[in-house]
């Protein structure tokens, strides 16, 4: 969808916020015409941690290019991890053992989890509490534990690995989720309690950066900003890969288009992973934690393409495969780069106090946006 | 907006302020939750799978498991791993392949755990030290045989 250019009128600031801000999460530029409080443009100047994931994949075997991806949205790494190594997998058609899959997804729960923790605890210190912010980090901190135990890092894992997952679960893993799931449920009616509920929040937050269904579809936005506007977009029940065909959770929209319900939507999916590791955490079936596979990997002719479902949205991994032992190009559709188009749209004819809030609610991971 | 519409949304207001309050005030009283280390004074506690660095094992007569096959070279992302071989001479006049030096970049290393995934002889591990700051960044450049060690018998 085009926009009509805005021409700068004689009173017209603009205005640069960013690249280093605090508030966004990032080095993004962020170039805002406003006619005294009110925006007229918002123009996201993108570019400045751009390492060309892309490119250094292609150089890199299908074993090797896994854990750079790991650096693309660092709060989901896992997940990136796992739509990598599940294209891999498509191409060489390795079936995965029953235990490496219900691994995998055990960590792509936990690890969203841990995501919008932080992206709750940022949301609110964009608002101006502060407390939230160290809540949300010390409950986080009991996941990234439970990761170093198992998988020997606390942010980019390096984990998965085509075939199976690279190392079994810890002995004490089990304990740990169980916990976890216990302290979690605690502490999220806390949570609910000190800012859901609050109404400078909910004032802040409600009819706020209005994105209508039919503007998050044709602005390709995927996963909570796109639910928050009611689209069906779960990739994790819309195309089920590993075992979430046999899981029980709900696909969580809100219809209300505006900040609050992007917010909501977060709040009640990390809801819906706790209840999918409850499903799995005593059905962990016994057997190999990974297939036995060639030690050099090499792709037959052709294209392969996967998605998943990280904590922003659609993930794809797109692999054009020449018959050799590196990728001949490799794509990654992110999500966050999608999200951050409708910005201009959600911020025009809004306040520029408000610009923060609508941001914090796209959920931005500005490498994921860079590559 | 009528007028009792005005006031009940100001006491629903305060109440809901009032209920966000009482959070601060429980961490106000309990406050005796210590959830930080003090870290330079306590070393902290690291998972045991935590991944530090990577070391070769030795044993107490000096002896690795490394048979120079550089798998490890292959597998690694970065170019982190260099391995020197020489031909060494075996009681029988054979010569035989062994490791040299195994030099180890640690600036160039992410952690990644492909080396010791690929290691088929468990030659390499990874360590837990984490506090890798230098002076000089030659310093940071290591050999990872010890001087003087050899390749354990029977690893082939």
């Amino acid at each position: 969808m085009l926009e009509e250019v805005s021409v700068i009128d004689q009173g017209d600031m603009i205005i640069n916020i960013g690249p280093q801000h605090p508030s966004t999460h990032g080095v993004l530029q962020l170039v805002v015409t406003l006619n005294g409080e009110t925006i007229k443009k918002v123009e996201p100047h993108l570019g400045y941690i751009h390492r060309s994931i892309e490119k250094m994949c292609e150089s890199l075997s299908y074993r090797q290019f896994i854990y750079v991806t790991s650096r693309m949205d660092y709060l989901s790494s896992h997940i990136n991890n796992h739509g990598c190594a599940l294209c891999v997998e498509k191409g060489l058609q390795i079936e995965l053992p029953e235990r490496a899959k219900v691994i995998r997804v055990l960590m792509d729960e936990l690890t969203r989890i841990a995501s919008h923790e932080l992206w709750w605890g940022a949301m609110a210190m964009d608002l101006g509490a502060f407390t939230p912010f160290f809540l949300a980090f010390r409950e986080r901190e009991t996941i990234t534990d439970i990761m170093e135990d198992t998988c020997g890092a606390r942010l980019t894992m390096n984990y998965i690995v085509p075939g199976g997952v690279m190392a079994d679960l810890h002995p004490d893993f089990q304990r740990k989720v169980k916990a976890f799931i216990k302290l979690f449920r605690e502490k999220a009616d806390q949570y609910n309690e000190l800012v859901t509920g609050n109404i400078i929040f909910q004032s802040r937050m409600k009819n706020v950066g209005i994105l209508s269904k039919e503007d998050a579809i044709s602005y390709g936005c995927t996963g909570p900003t796109a639910r928050g506007s009611g689209v069906n977009c779960d990739i994790r029940k819309l195309y089920p890969y590993e075992i979430y065909d046999k899981l029980k959770f709900d696909e969580i929209l809100e219809t209300g288009c505006d900040s609050f319900s992007r917010y909501l939507v977060r709040v009640k999916e990390m809801y819906q992973s706790i209840s999918i590791i409850e499903q799995l955490i005593d059905n962990i079936p016994e057997g190999d934690f990974q297939a036995k596979t060639k030690a050099v990997l090499k792709l037959p002719k052709g294209e392969f393409y996967t998605r998943v479902e990280t904590a922003r949205g659609e993930l794809g991994v797109y692999i054009v495969s020449e018959g050799g032992t590196t990728p001949y190009r490799i794509k990654f559709r992110s999500p966050g780069f999608s999200n951050l188009s409708a910005l201009n749209h959600m911020a025009k004819g809004g306040k520029i106090g408000d610009l923060v809030a609508m941001m914090g609610t796209l959920d931005l991971v500005i490498p994921d946006i860079d590559r | 907006m009528s007028a009792i519409q005005y006031i009940k949304d100001i006491f629903g207001a305060v109440k809901s302020l009032l209920i966000g309050m009482k959070q601060t005030g429980y961490y106000f009283t309990h406050h005796k939750e210590i959830i930080t280390q003090n870290y330079p004074e306590e070393k902290p506690k690291l998972a045991e799978r935590f991944r530090g660095e990577v070391v070769m094992t030795h044993d107490e007569k000096n002896e690795h498991k490394c048979t120079g096959c550089t798998a490890c070279e292959l597998a690694c992302p970065n170019g982190t791993i260099k391995i020197v071989t020489k031909f060494e001479q075996t009681p029988e006049g054979k010569k035989k392949k062994a490791i040299d030096k195994f030099v180890y970049h640690l600036e160039l290393c992410t952690m990644c755990n492909l080396c010791v995934a690929a290691c088929p002889t468990d030659a390499i591990k990874m360590d837990q030290a984490f506090e890798h700051s230098v002076f000089d960044r030659s310093q940071l450049t290591k050999v990872l045989n010890k001087p003087g060690s050899k390749v354990m018998e029977g690893v082939e």
